[in-house]
């Protein structure tokens, strides 16, 4: 991010990432206790996670896989020294009932990786992971007697979530501007759900973001002073307290004040960064090595099963579909964004599916639905199977786009196979010339205004007649040889009409093919990029008004 | 190697009250344990692999099995105070 003022020096802000993932366990970290969101409060304790004298942790296998998971694809080095261990963090504050936290301090489980980030109109960017860790987490707090903690008159602590698996991921400081450090939030949490590692649930914090930004005059190598925010637990909240303390540190630095190192809470009701007052003892934790945890050291041999088990990730994906497949970068980005999707995409395009045809049809019809009714594309009834038979249909001129279209509604209603429904509903596109034929002429011949006024050079009105065809034809008829006949038929006997002084100056055109709007553009959904090349709106009926007085008859 | 105002510091972040005596005791105490620590620094650990534990096992794990802890009410009993569901605690002074 750049200021944008004129008059002196611009600055550019110098942002690192720390990002809290819960790890989707069933059990917590270091005891048999449930995970489950929202139970009772302190029904899922136990005598380990409450910190009774004399229990042992003893560290669930699960969350080491997930763990060394997560290191893998972000392609870290796994315990680059030879193994990783668990220490205390000690300080006192009530939602941590043992007064220390079981964190990795100086051997970390896994260090020197990388993300790529991609945002609308730059470059791919790497941003460089410095550590990624294990550790658990802290209880939760309620402040009784005032919404705040202080005016509060006692706290009442809930242990469920005390003990529970996190990642703590720790980015380089890469990151230059607010869309770079939500694009950097979005890929990890798209990258730990590809994984199956964690949920990803903003609302139940399953991610949490701490920020760490600084600013310079742009382009500089020295830092400025760091201030850590707080408290950001969505991707617009991180995006805002971004934006609002650059903005208030160059403000500070304009001005000749000096930047205080501290820690500062994002507000959300006041879209504000608030500063805590620091204790000075906060930072000293003193931690050392939890005597009651053994190392992890894991093989070389170990360690290769995890990156030969990785499958592709997002941003292989993208570069796939962009490179491979032809996709723009947007159908990339939309396609990739849940793995679900990517892999329904993926089974449809191995039917015989063009990929730019299976793109719009997810991203347009596909995605509308999804949005509108709330469900992932894995529980809907248009299977990737069902898609594919629907689209071939198409490419096979067995139906129109319009036709597919108006299927649509029923098969994710009911699902079942689109084939059988069109042999069922006699709903096979009409292609054979001589039948297509007499129907235009039966058109052509009630409607003799609308005919003489096309020949009077108003060509426009070609699309009317497609329509009234289809009309005719419930929608059957194959538009490219209704099109074709129509233009034969009306330049067939070309009288000498007065030209009318407005229509003389148009040119020729080409005759639009607005009865088969592609089965993608039927929908609000697609935006203007995914559907700017086919996305004709919606079939119309009357595509250019006709003759008003002819409107009688029909 | 220590001093008292070291002392009085570590006991501060342990959240230990010492009296007078007690702070000359530990200051003493831990001055001999960190000269015996000093003594062993002076060893030669060039090419030695760091070590964090005395013994030789790595990896203990368990499987991702839930347990429901069948004490819940007798863990909350055992708090100074409760409310309901909940552990009870004095107003948290933020200073
Ligand atoms: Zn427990």
């Amino acid at each position: 991010m750049t200021s944008t003022a004129p008059p002196t020096v611009q600055y550019e802000a110098v942002i690192g990432l720390e990002v809290h993932v819960q790890l989707s366990t069933e059990t917590k970290l270091f005891c048999r206790c449930s995970t489950r969101f929202g139970n009772t409060p302190n029904t899922n304790i136990c005598p380990i996670c409450t910190g009774q004298p004399g229990t042992l942790p003893v560290l669930n296998q699960q969350a080491l896989d997930y763990a060394v998971r997560a290191a893998t694809a972000l392609n870290c080095q796994i315990h680059p020294q030879g193994l990783s261990k668990f220490d205390r963090k000690q300080y006192f504050y009530p939602d941590l009932p043992k007064n220390y936290q079981i964190s990795q301090y100086d051997l970390p489980l896994a260090e020197h990786g990388w993300l790529e980030i991609e945002v609308e109109g730059e470059a791919a960017k790497r941003i460089g992971i410095t550590r990624l860790h294990m550790e658990e987490d802290a209880g939760k707090l309620v402040h009784a007697g005032a919404d705040r903690l202080s005016g509060s008159t006692h706290s009442l602590v809930d242990f469920n979530r005390a003990g529970v698996a996190l990642c703590e991921i720790v980015s380089e400081p890469d990151i230059r501007s607010a869309a770079q450090a939500a694009a950097y939030a979005e890929e990890l949490r798209r990258i730990v759900r590809y994984l199956g590692v964690c949920d990803g649930n903003m609302q139940e914090g399953s991610l949490r973001f701490d920020l760490n930004i600084s600013v310079r005059p742009a382009g500089g190598s020295k830092f400025g002073t760091k201030v850590e925010i707080k408290n950001l637990n969505s991707f617009n909240a991180l995006q805002r307290a971004v934006e609002y303390e650059f903005t208030r540190q160059v403000d500070c630095v304009r001005s000749g004040e000096r930047i205080v190192q501290e820690t500062r809470l994002w507000d959300e009701a006041t879209q504000r960064t608030i500063s805590m007052r620091s204790k000075e003892e906060a930072n000293d934790y003193r931690y050392f090595p939890e005597p009651d945890l053994v190392p992890i050291a894991l093989d070389s041999n170990q360690i290769d099963a995890y990156r030969q088990r990785l499958g592709e990730l997002p941003a292989q994906k993208r570069h796939r579909y962009c490179g491979t497949l032809g996709l723009s970068s947007y159908d990339a980005r939309v396609l990739t964004d849940e793995r679900e999707v990517a892999e329904y995409f993926e089974q449809v395009v191995a039917l015989d599916i063009p990929a730019k045809q299976a793109a719009n049809f997810l991203n347009g019809p596909v995605a509308a639905y999804l949005n509108e009714t709330r469900q992932s594309i894995s529980q809907i009834k248009v299977t990737p199977e069902v898609s594919a038979e629907l689209l071939a249909l198409i490419n096979q001129g067995i139906i129109s786009n319009r036709i597919a279209n108006e299927l649509l509604p029923g098969l994710f209603e009911a699902g079942g196979s689109p084939r059988a429904l069109v042999e069922e509903r006699g709903l096979t596109q009409i292609s054979d010339r001589g039948q297509l034929e007499e129907i235009v002429n039966e058109v052509l011949a009630g409607e003799s205004d609308s005919v003489a006024a096309y020949r009077g050079g108003r060509t426009k009105l070609l699309g009317f007649f497609v329509g009234k065809v289809m009309k005719k034809t419930a929608g059957r008829a194959d538009p490219q040889v209704v099109n074709d006949l129509l233009q034969s038929k009306l330049a067939e006997q070309p009288t000498a009409p007065p030209p009318e002084p407005e229509s003389a100056a148009e040119p020729p055109e080409a005759p639009p093919a607005v009865e088969d709007a592609p089965l993608e553009a039927a929908t609000e959904a697609v935006t203007a990029e995914a559907g700017s090349a086919e996305a004709i709106t919606a079939a119309s009926e009357e595509p250019d008004t006709p003759v008003s007085h002819q409107d009688a008859h029909a | 190697m220590i001093d008292r105002e070291q002392v009085k510091k570590v006991a501060f972040l342990a959240r230990l009250e010492l009296t007078e005596e007690e702070q000359e005791m530990f200051t003493r105490q831990l001055g001999s344990i960190l000269d015996y620590i000093a003594e062993l620094q002076r060893v030669e650990t060039e090419g030695v692999p760091p070590t964090t534990r005395a013994i030789e096992v790595n990896n203990v794990v368990r499987p991702d099995e839930l347990v429901v802890c069948e004490n819940r009410e007798g863990i909350l009993e055992n708090a100074p105070d409760r409310a309901e569901d909940f552990f009870k605690v004095p107003r948290i002074i933020e200073d």
